[in-house]
Formats: structure tokens, sequence, C-alpha cells
């Protein structure tokens, strides 16, 4: 003991190196759609899309891998953003009227986005916009003009400024006041006495020196900037927007009663027009407004007119759509969720005489949809990226390394079935600028994810672009209370307005019974397992024909004539009989269904021995499903756990009635005390410990901060939930007889190791006889901590692992070593303990909670390789704990190697969805939308890489102080993000007020995401040369300032009933991300 | 059916050069043990010593070392063999030194010099009477190592059905620092439940502030943080403390605190910056090491079909109340 002590704290500097080159924690890309989206733009030239979202967070997406992502400094929303054409460079606003411009720069090839400028306004208290016209208020558009030099920015106060784009400076005496607009307005085009905020601005694409200028309430004019004079003047009703025809002759306004108007410039024409066309699409009943609207015309003639918005208030004010018109042809596109903003891609060269839209993109708040204007019919098309992961809300996720070429060809297929592609002369994705110079992955990675609605989606995740390659849909199995009220919904409906449904975004889930709590897959046999909440477990094969067969149901009761309980939860799926269509891909072979229907916490699947075993909180059950027989029902309930039995419903109950009673209780202590005066506070205080004693698990959430200090006993509640299962084939009898065995872990850290008696195949042959499997209760183990035991695995004589079924035959992995020696690996809540076999007694062991005061909640072994010699890995285990660190321990010793800070501690959903991956890498969700994804290895990293070509001469004097935002390391849910690599915190002056030229860059290795400023006082500088760790850097920022911790109230997460949903409101992430770099950027 | 089981018997003196350890095995019936009066001689006759006064001790199923002196603890003892029983022997005189009550075997090098009590003791050679069927439920330890305004408590909670029985809760702490008194968070115990092992051991009081948990410093650590912390450490707690009431602290060296000690709101505890580490030579680990033992149970490894499983109440291993000899072997690690 006193040796491990000793070298346990001396760092070996060999070790250290070593260290070094196997682990780096890295966050590396954000998949999935950009949560809270606010803002759209595109640069038709460069063919790039930037997303803006309500944290500060500008995205910027060109081809598939080709990604930027930057952060404002101040976490306020974008409102708009604007591509400086072909220059690579953006302008974004934000809420707090703040102007930004962003660069795309390159550094050693790579292209990344770097904030260079920002400007904010004069903020005037006291003045509004009336009294105080010249003074720039609140900035409500924006436009580029004279090739984005300058931007002429509209304001709450009637005036435009101008603004010089590359410094960010306003070009003072430019301003366009009110006045001297309504100087050229007749009296009776006057408005009221204001002409009320700019509501558009548009610049033309021939004619720079023109801008159309829309007013709040209904006002347009077309200024001359060259002559400084009106040229032309409408009047309409309240504005929403504005568009400007291509030739110039039309104008197109849409206003807030549901209306657009045409409006024709002839250069001939008196200034004073009339519209040419003024119609109410959706009336005559009263409309909402038209947010945007859009008008491009054809070479073939005509134009499309798109808008979104104008529905009729009374009937279809609900929805959210985008209508497209063409010459006869109106489509109503009906979107789930809210539009942000949508653009077309056509051609913007000033020497086309026509528009020709080629595809439509719509941003949603939800998701992305871009259809093909070219093609008739205009179909979607499928999008590479930006997918709406949360379409169904995610309930589990896995994911499978190293897929076998012939496997993922077969779900390509299966996906590519399941949405038809577009025919050959269709568009394919039209944003396709950059280019992608990540090498291509060298292995296929496949990330899970089980959803709310019982589907499972299979995504490509072996690079940046987080790709959709199929489906499964489980619901199909089952009678579901819904179906009905569906097809009633689709009769009832009208049909005008013409509507269709666009996009996948549907959050509303048939039957809560559906979800997906496990999955499971073998990549070897194609074969997986998808367990779900109301207790059914799925194994089905994937199949390249449709098939119509019958499924065969097992049923499994796990509590094993358990009297006294009675199950008060939800009601097991009634799967429908007979035989079924099924669809090219996974089909079901057998559902088992679990007795009581609770939800199933854990799964394993061993395909080799045609095995699956399942747990929910009353115990878990082994099934053949070769034979499709029962083998095995274990109960694991204690005989106290009464509250596991009841089901996910009765809880609520039986805190009412606990809270009732304790009522009751004070009452009559109240009583007692009145009786007896004279000690009456002392039988109060006693009534209230007695109370708190009796009330013990409910007290918590009364008095929130107060813990009660009690080791776990067996009759704690959940108790018998089955944590994680697990088959090996190694040595559970003797030493010199390995065989297939079986692990199962619950709550309470008790451990049951099954022998099993699984006939043999015959040499050659794929499928074992038909004999039955035996399983025989081998070992018992029980954990004296009593924490729940997380995982289970089995290391051979070597250390390692043991591999997945036919692992070792089929992908030529090392053979485990079957000499003997083997030991068992088993990871609970609290502590790593490695126990030798067969004899099972403890060889090596962490407690981590003990040291750390923190919680185990997921772990995976892992191989990590080295940077520096090709072919040496280790194998560790990655744990992540409730905090949010992710610890390293090696196998067996159970030494820590590294830990770092990767999810904010409040964060109880993102701990809970993270997954790693078997080279050392991890995702985890910042929003409900969004998987970050992170690597521990030094290796092993999936990070964007890419270039852009960019024509805009760079000026070296212009690049003055750039804020060093490294894109994998600012994030748009801010968690926080530090960097434990040896580095440089240099102190570096806040760019906010260092205007100063020549300023040298700090060198390329100082990727700090945050600048410490120097005006921190000296006694607090950190050693620069040595590590920081986190505690280091906690420390740096408690001493420059006192964090306030806001606690989170959802404290505790027990995986024992439903798993919910992941919350979608994520605003106290919003909240401490702002917070966070606030302390990051105040001077102390 | 009366089954028989075999005792080990290991025979000790300490201090003693002639006489080595002996060992002697033999057999008693477990339902009908008998009287103490025929154990011990049954004893002194095994080892030959029928003309020398011993004291008779066995350890119980958590390593205490507990006497044997009449009726009712040899029948404990004897329900309590698990299936063997070790006694050991002892010379009277050696076993009034203070080895048997002191603590358990396995702690008895910490015992020493540890216990408040243990030096006065020696010297002045009180006539205490020897333990009966107790074991130590709590104990003030390394006296000597941590400031005289903290105090570190161990509770031995194992064999001890009564609950730890407290509460934590957060607060402020103020401090003395080179730059003036600064408010600091700190744990406080909060509430202690009435007939808990804390609370009965007179050591832990409300308002107390919690500094370390065996051995790991607290300050920056969150609530939840230091519950986790505990409860993993439940089965051997040690908790360092700043009693709030600091007039009852550990006299050492003959300085005395008198009673006109700090004021009990613990604001003026000590002056200066903490202790650094206090810990040079107290190492957790160790001392929970042989006390974190988990239960393996071996089942049968008979193939059994799922029918028979089910028809056959034994298949479930789940300890029964009154011991695992029933199913085979059981081993503690």
């Amino acid at each position: 003991m006193m040796k491990f002590r000793f070298r346990r704290q001396g760092a070996d500097p060999q070790r250290e190196k070593l260290k070094q080159e196997l682990f780096a924690f890295n966050k590396t890309v954000e998949h999935g759609f950009p949560n809270q989206p606010s803002a759209l733009a595109f640069d038709p030239e460069l063919r790039i899309m930037a997303i803006g979202t309500r944290s500060g967070a500008v995205k910027i997406y060109g081809a598939p891998g080709v990604e930027f992502t930057g952060l404002h400094r101040d976490a306020a929303t974008v409102t708009q953003m604007h591509f400086l054409t072909g220059q690579g460079r953006l302008l974004s606003l934000l809420d707090d009227s703040s102007l930004h411009l962003w660069e795309i720069v390159h550094h050693n090839g790579c292209a990344h986005l770097e904030e260079a400028l920002s400007f904010q306004l004069p903020s005037r208290p006291g003045f509004d916009g009336a009294s105080a016209p010249l003074s720039l208020t609140r900035v409500t558009v924006v436009l580029l003009v004279a090739a984005g030099d300058i931007a002429a920015l509209g304001t709450e106060g009637s005036s435009v400024f101008f603004l010089d784009v590359t410094t960010l400076t306003l070009l003072e005496g430019q301003t366009l006041a009110p006045g001297e607009v309504l100087r050229s307005v007749p009296d009776d085009y006057r408005c009221g006495k204001a002409l009320g905020p700019v509501e558009s601005l548009q610049g033309h694409l021939r004619d720079p020196t023109k801008i159309l200028i829309g007013y709040s309430r209904g006002l347009l004019v077309i200024w001359n900037q060259a002559s400084q004079c009106v040229d032309h003047i409408f009047l309409g009703n309240q504005l929403e927007s504005l568009c400007w025809g291509r030739d110039s002759s039309t104008v197109v306004s849409s206003h807030s009663d549901g209306s657009y108007a045409v409006w024709s410039v002839d250069a001939g024409s008196s200034p004073t027009l009339q519209p040419t066309v003024a119609t109410t699409p959706y009336g005559p009943f009263p409309c909402k407004a038209i947010n945007k609207i859009l008008w491009r015309n054809c070479e073939s003639g005509g134009h499309f007119i798109i808008f979104s918005g104008g529905m009729p208030r009374a009937s279809y004010g609900d929805r959210h759509c985008v209508s497209v018109l063409r010459a006869e042809t109106l489509v109503t596109l009906d979107f789930t969720s809210r539009i942000i903003d949508f653009f077309t891609v056509h051609s913007t060269r000033p020497e086309d005489e026509f528009d020709d839209p080629q595809a439509l993109a719509v941003l949603l708040e939800e998701e992305l949809v871009v259809l093909d204007l070219q093609t008739p019919g205009w179909p979607a098309v499928p999008a590479p990226y930006l997918a709406p992961l949360h379409s169904s809300a995610i309930t589990c996720s896995a994911h499978v390394a190293s897929v076998p070429a012939k496997l993922w060809a077969r779900i390509v297929s299966a996906g590519e079935q399941q949405s038809p592609q577009p025919v050959s002369s269709a568009l394919s994705w039209p944003i396709t600028g950059g280019r992608n110079l990540a090498q291509e992955p060298s292995q296929r990675g496949l990330l899970l994810t089980g959803h709310e609605d019982g589907t499972v989606r299979f995504w490509d995740a072996s690079g940046v672009a987080l790709r959709p390659l199929y489906k499964l849909s489980t619901a199909g199995l089952f009678q579901t209370d819904c179906e009905h009220a569906d097809s009633l919904a689709q009769a009832a409906e009208d049909d005008w307005p013409p509507f269709r449904k666009v996009g996948c975004f549907d959050p509303y889930s048939d039957d809560p019974r559906l979800g997906v709590q496990k999955v499971a897959l073998c990549k070897y046999t194609a074969q997986m397992v998808v367990a779900g909440t109301a207790g059914q477990v799925l194994v089905l094969e994937l199949s390249d024909v449709p098939v119509e067969q019958a499924v065969s149901v097992a049923i499994i009761d796990l509590l094993q004539d358990r009297e006294g309980f009675t199950w008060k939860g939800h009601e097991r799926l009634s799967p429908r009989t007979g035989p079924l269509p099924w669809p090219a891909g996974f089909q079901p072979r057998v559902l088992v269904q679990c007795l009581p229907p609770a939800a199933v916490t854990a799964v394993t699947l061993h395909t080799e021995w045609s095995l699956v075993a399942f747990g929910t909180s009353h115990g878990f059950g082994l099934f053949d499903y070769q034979r499709k027989s029962p083998v095995l029902a274990r109960c694991t309930l204690h005989p106290n756990d009464s509250l596991a039995m009841e089901g996910p419903l009765s809880r609520v109950k039986s805190l009412k009635k606990s809270l009732r009673q304790s009522f009751r209780r004070i009452r009559k202590s109240r009583v007692s005390g009145k009786k007896r005066a004279a000690n009456a506070s002392s039988k109060l205080q006693e009534a209230n410990a007695q109370l708190a004693e009796q009330a013990c698990p409910h007290d918590v959430e009364m008095t929130p901060v107060q813990r009660r200090i009690e080791p776990r006993s067996a009759d704690d509640s959940l108790s018998g939930v089955v944590r994680c299962l697990y088959f090996a084939d190694t040595f559970l009898r003797d030493g010199a007889h390995h065989g297939p065995t079986m692990w199962a872990g619950t709550n309470s850290g008790s451990v049951f190791a099954y022998a099993l008696e699984v006939p043999a195949a015959a040499v050659g042959g794929e499928k074992r006889p038909e004999q039955a499997v035996e399983a025989v209760l081998g070992k018992e183990v029980q954990l004296m901590h009593r924490a729940p035991v997380v995982a289970i695995a089995v290391l051979d004589g070597r250390g390692r692992p043991l591999p997945e079924p036919y692992e070792a035959s089929r992908d030529l992995a090392q053979a485990p070593d079957m000499q003997g020696g083997h030991a068992v690996l088993i990871a609970s809540e609290e502590q790593f303990k490695v126990f030798t076999l067969p004899k099972v007694s403890a060889k090596t062991k962490f407690k981590l909670t003990a040291h750390e005061g923190c919680r185990v909640r997921k772990v995976a072994l892992a191989t990590f390789a080295s940077v520096a010699c090709e072919d040496y890995a280790e194998t560790c285990l990655a744990c992540l704990t409730n905090l949010g660190d992710v610890h390293v321990f090696s196998v067996p010793g159970l030494r820590p190697q590294v830990h770092y800070s990767c999810i904010r501690k409040e964060d109880i959903s993102g701990i809970a969805s993270c997954v790693f991956t078997r080279h050392g890498q991890g995702f985890y969700l910042i929003s409900p939308s969004e998987f970050e994804r992170f690597s521990l290895s030094a290796r092993n990293i999936t990070e964007p890489l890419c270039s852009l070509d960019i024509n805009w001469p760079r000026d070296a004097t212009q690049a003055s102080y750039r804020i060093r935002e490294s894109p994998k390391l600012s994030q748009a849910n801010g968690t926080p993000s530090i960097l434990l690599a040896p580095q440089s915190l240099d102190g570096s002056p806040d760019p906010a007020h260092s205007k100063g030229p020549d300023t040298p860059e700090p060198p390329e290795a100082a990727l700090s995401p945050m600048s410490i400023d120097s005006a921190t006082s000296a006694d607090t500088t950190l050693d620069t040369t040595g590590d920081v760790t986190v505690e280091d850097v906690k420390d740096f920022l408690g001493k420059a300032r006192t964090i306030p911790t806001s606690t989170c109230p959802a404290r505790s997460w027990s995986a024992g009933s439903l798993a919910p949903a992941w919350p979608l409101n994520i605003e106290p992430r919003l909240l401490t991300c702002r917070l966070h770099w606030d302390l990051l950027s105040c001077p102390a | 059916s009366i089954s028989s089981f075999r005792n080990l018997l290991k025979c000790r003196f300490l201090g003693c050069t002639s006489f080595g350890a002996e060992f002697r095995r033999f057999s008693l019936d477990r339902h009908k043990p008998g009287k103490f009066e025929d154990f011990y001689k049954l004893v002194v006759h095994t080892h030959h010593i029928s003309n020398s006064d011993v004291t008779i001790g066995y350890a119980d199923v958590h390593g205490d070392l507990l006497p044997i002196n009449n009726d009712d603890n040899f029948c404990k003892a004897v329900s309590s063999a698990n299936p063997l029983l070790r006694v050991f022997i002892q010379k009277r005189e050696e076993a009034e030194r203070g080895s048997l009550g002191a603590g358990s075997l396995c702690r008895r090098r910490r015992a020493l010099g540890a216990l408040r009590d243990e030096g006065p003791r020696r010297r002045a050679h009180l006539d205490i009477g020897l333990p009966r069927d107790f074991r130590p439920v709590s104990s003030i330890i390394d006296v000597d190592l941590v400031p005289e305004t903290h105090r570190r408590v161990r509770l031995h909670r194992h064999g001890c059905e009564k609950p730890l029985g407290f509460y934590i809760r957060d607060g402020a702490s103020v401090r003395v620092t080179p730059h003036g008194l600064e408010k600091v968070p700190g744990i406080f115990i909060s509430r202690m439940v009435p007939g808990g092992l804390a609370e009965s051991t007179g050591l832990l009081a409300v308002n107390d502030e919690v500094l370390e948990v065996n051995g790991i410093e607290v300050a920056g650590k969150t609530l939840d943080q230091v519950t986790d912390m505990m409860i993993a450490n439940s089965h051997n707690l040690i908790v360092t403390v700043k009693p709030a009431n600091q007039r009852n602290n550990v006299v050492r060296g003959g300085r005395a605190l008198g009673s006109s000690g700090p004021p009990s709101d613990g604001t003026a505890g000590f002056v200066g910056p903490p202790a650094p580490r206090v810990l040079q030579n107290f190492h957790p680990d160790e001392a929970e090491s042989d006390e974190d033992n988990d239960v393996v149970i071996e089942g049968t490894l008979e193939p059994r079909l799922l029918s028979s499983l089910r028809a056959d109440p034994r298949h479930s291993l789940a300890l029964p109340p009154g011991g695992v000899e029933e199913h085979g072997p059981a081993v503690t690690l």
C-alpha cells in the first residue's frame, strides 16, 4: 500500500511523456442542428451559408465537412447576418445593437473563423427616436452597399447611418435623416408625424447608388445616394418587408395585414406611384403579416413570389408556412416549427438578366429545409448535414466503431430505399463552398440514436458532417391509440390553402411507451436489439429485401412469482398479430415482452450464442432467440422495495401521501406543544427531528440545503434496477475451463455471474445445434459500498478487454489470451475494482467518490493510440462523472492518468447523454438538437479541416488585434472549454479597447479561448511553463472573482424509471454561458 | 438437526518468551454450547495450562476481539461462528494491559497512542474492569497531528445497527488570513438524529464545521460532493471537524485551554491559514482497506433448467438472514 501511494505521487517523466502522446482533450465539432437559430445568411459567390443563434454563435457551412464556428463574446441573439460577398467576411448584428465583423482566415492551410472587429453603438439612454433623430438608437436593418465597403444601418429612429465596414467606423455627415426624406415627400404621403423605424433597406444589384428604403408606417422611397434625392415614392400599408426585382423595374412590398403589393418603377414615370398589383393571397378574412417576401424572375418567363406568413388569422394562424407562387401554381409549405428566415440560391451575376432560382432554403427553428425549385413539384433536397437529431426527442444513443464495409453498404442501401433519391437530373445540395481537407476517415463510425417515437436513427459519424443513413421504426409492430385520430385529421383538411407538409421535425410522440431505451448492434452479423419503455425487447436482423412475416412474441415474467406486488405503471404495448409487411432494412424477428412492463434499463446481445439479455427495475432475463425460448429470469427486487413495483406513476402518489402524513405529524406535534407549554419548544424540535428522520427520502426536496449522511442500505428504493449486463467467454467455474458467462449488475451493488451451457456450433457452421441453453448461477458478489454497478468487463490474461463476439474470428483482431489469469472489472458509481477469476478476490481498486467526491455516470473501455508511435496503443478506462469531468484510468492497474473538465455539472442531460467510442472519442448532447464531439485521444481526432477560396486582398495593416478564437474551443452553448495541454495563458489587452494597428499576433500555439486579462493582479499569475490543470484555472478564476454558483433544481437523476426526454429548455445553460464568458473577460 | 462445527483455538501468550503460540482445533455443538465454566475448563485442559489464569476472547465477524467470560457472551460467540470460531487465550496480566477492548485486532496499532485516555491510564494503572460485550463506536484520533482547535473523529459503524444519524449543510465560515477576516464557504453539521450514532458519541455537534473527510479536505467542494464522499466512506467514516464549541477541546502537552475558551460561534477558531497538510502519516486507504469487504457467494454450479429454477426456491442466492453457510462456503475478501 505504501509503495502504491508512493508511486502515485511520484511523477515518472517517461510516463508523463507517454501520457502526452496518448491523451489530449479536444472538443472538436458540434453535430446536428444549431440550437435556437435566429439569423441566416448566404454568400452566393462562395456558396456558403451562415446561421446565427440566440446564444451568440455563428456557424458557417459549405460543402459537407466544411464548417466554421465562432462565438460572440456577449451571448446576445444574432439578429442579422450579411456576407461581404466573395470575401469570406460576415457582418453580424446582435440584439444589443452591436455589429461584429467576422473573417475566415487561413492558418497553416486551414481556414478558421475569427472575429476581426466589433462596433458598439454609443448608447444614449433617455433619447427616443423622435426627439433625437440623429442619435443612433437601435439598428433595425443592415444593408451592405458599394461592394461591401459601406454598410447602411436603418434605425428605429427612421434615420439611415453609414458605416465604413473595413474599420467599422461611422461615416459622419452622411447620415440620412428622416427630415431629408420628408422634404421630398408630398404632404398626402406623410403618414403621421414620424416615418416609423426603418423596416427594410434594399440595394440594387446593378445600380449601387440607389437604395430602397421602407419605413414601418408604409412609406417606401428609392433614395439616390449620388444625387442625394428621392427618385420614387410609394405609400403602402404597415410595412413588413421589401424586395427589389432584378430588372429594377419591380418592387414588391409585404404588409402586416397579410397583403403584398407589386410596384413598377419606370424611370420616366412620376415620382409618386400606385401599385400595379395589391393582393391578400389568403384573404378575404383577416390574415397575419407577411414577414418576408422575395421576387425572383425566370428565364422561362414569369416569376416566383416566395413569402412567409400571411395565413388566415382565424383558421390557420398557428401554422408556420412559406408560400411559393409561380404563375398559377401555389404551394403552401407547412412546417412544424417557426420560420426564422429563407433565401433562394440564384444567379447573382449582374450581367445575367434573370434570377433563375435553383433552390429555396428555409431555416426553421428546428431544421433547415432546402427545396429544388427547378424540378417540377419542388421536391426537398436531402441535407448532408444539419440533421435535426431531435426530430423526435433522443432517449438513448450508442456508437459502433469500425463498421465493416459490407454492413455499411447494406445500411446505406436500406436508407436509400427508404427515401428515394431524386432523379439524376435533379439538384444536388446547393451549398457547396469550400474544400474539405480532412483525410478520408480510416474507419466507419456509426452513431445510433434511439428516439421517443420508437425509432432508431443511424448516423454516419465517421467525419465532421453527421449524415443520416437509415431510420428504423419499431412503432409498426405495435397497436397504438393514435392512428385513428391521425387519419381523421388528414381527411378533415381542406384542399385550400394547398398545404404540403415539409420537414421531418415531429416532436409529438404517438405513445410514450414506444420510446427506445437501449440499443445494441452486432456489426458482424447485422443483428440488433432495441429495447423500449414498456418492457419490449426486439431482436432485429438486417435484410436487403422487403418481406411479409409474423413476429414471434415471448413473454418473460421477471417477478418470478414474487408475491405482494402489484404493478401500477403503464400497460404493455400490444403487438399486431399476423404477418406484417417489413421494408428492406432491419426487420424484427422476435419480440420479448418483460412483465411487469417497466422500462428496459440494460440490454446486451451475443450473436455467436444467439442470446439476448435484458434487465428492468425488477430483474433480468436471458432469451435464446435462435430457439425462441427463454433461458433464465431472475428477480432482483428487494422484498422491502415497493416503489419499483408500483411503477412510475405511483411515485407521485407516494410523495403526496408522505407530505400529507408529514403535515398531520406537524399538526399533532403542535397540539402536544400547547398541552405542555413548559417544554413545548423542545418537544417541537424533537418532533421535527423525528419528522425529518421518517420523511427522509423526501426532505431533501423540502430543505434543499441539507443532506443526510447515511450509508446505503439494502432496502433503498429501486435497489433492484438492473444497470448493466455483459456476456463473456471466461473462467467462472475453475481456472482450467473457460466458457460462456453472463454478468448482471444492479443498483444496489450486487453482481450476479451465471455460467452458461451453450451448445457448441459445429466447426465451420454458423448456427449452433438446436439444444437448450442452460444458465446456472456461478457467483454472486455484493459490493460492500452498495453503489450501483454501472459496467462490468472481463479482461484477458494480458489485461485487455475480451473482444466482441465474432471480432477475433472475423476482424483479425488479436485473439484474447485464454491461458487463464482473467480478471473482471466492476465499475460502480463510487469505485472501480478489478477482481481475479475464477476465484473472485479484489486485485486493484480505485475509490473515486471517496477521493474526489464525484460519482461515476458513464464508463467505457477505450483504446488510445499514441501519436508518436504508429502501433503503440493502450486500453484505458474512460469515465464521466456527475461533475462533468472525464477521467482516464489505466487498466487493469486502475491508476488515474488524466482528467479533464468536459461538461458543466449543471448540464444533467448532457452528462446523461454522453457516449464514448472505442477509440477515445465521445459525444454528448449540448442541446436537444446538437451533439458535441470530443476526443480524449491525442491521435484519434475528428475535427473540421477545410479551406475556402477568398478573393479579397488581405491588408496586413488592416488586421488589427484579433480575438483569438479557435473554432472548436468556442461553443455555441458555452460549455466551458478548458485546454489542459501545456499552453500559455498570455494576457492580452482587451480587444474592445485596443485598436492599435500592427499588434503582433500571438503565436500559433496560443489557442487560448479566453483572453484572461493582464489586468488581473500580479499575485495571481499562473506558472505558464507547467501543466495547467482545471484546478489551476478554477483557482485562478476564484481569485479573480467569486463565482456565483447556480445550483440546478434537478439534482438527482435515477436511471430507474422512464428515462425522460432531454429537457428542451436550456435557458440556464445560456445564462451560465454568459456568466462564464463574463468571468473570463472581465478584469478583476 | 444438530450440526457440529469446529473451533480453531489459538493460544497466544503475549510477551511470554517461554511459551510459543499453540493451535488447537475441536468441535462444539452449535445449538447447545453449554456453560462458560465447562468451556473454560475444556480450553485450559486442551492447552494444558490449567495452572495459569487466562482470559478467553474471540474474534467476531468484523475482526473485533471480544471477551468470553460468562455464559451469555459464550453463547453469542458460538452462535456467531461462521463456521469457524477463532478463540484467543491470553494470560490475564497480558490482557489487562489493554489488548482486549481497546479496539479491534487490526487496529491495535493505531489505537496505541491515538486514544486520548491511553496515556493516563497506563500511568495510573486504574483498575478498570474488562469490557464485557461491546466494541468501540467512535474515537478521537490523531490528536497529535490535528490542531488543538480541530477534532478528528472516527465513527465505527459496522456491526452497529444504528444509523449514522447526522445531516450536513452549506454555510459560511470566517477565516483569519493575512489579508484580514475572510468569509469562505464551508460545510457544517446541521442536525443530529436523536439516537443516532453521531449523537450518541457526543463527539460531533450541530454547527461543527467539517474540514476533512477521510483525509481529504472539503474546501472547494460542494455540499453534494461532500455528501457523496461521506457516504462512500460511511463504513469507516473519519471526519475532521472544527467544533462549534471549543471548550471541550483535547488538551495536550499540559497546556490547558481553560474554561474561558474562544466563543462558540466558531469565528476565531485559530489564527493564520489552516495547516496545509496535517495528514502526513494518515492513510485513509490503509485504514479502510481491510474493512471494505465485498461478499462473494459461490453458486452450486450444477446445471439447472429455467423450469427447475423456477420451481426451486434455492436458486436464489440472496443472503438469508440466518447466514450463508447453508449454500456452501462463504468467502470474505
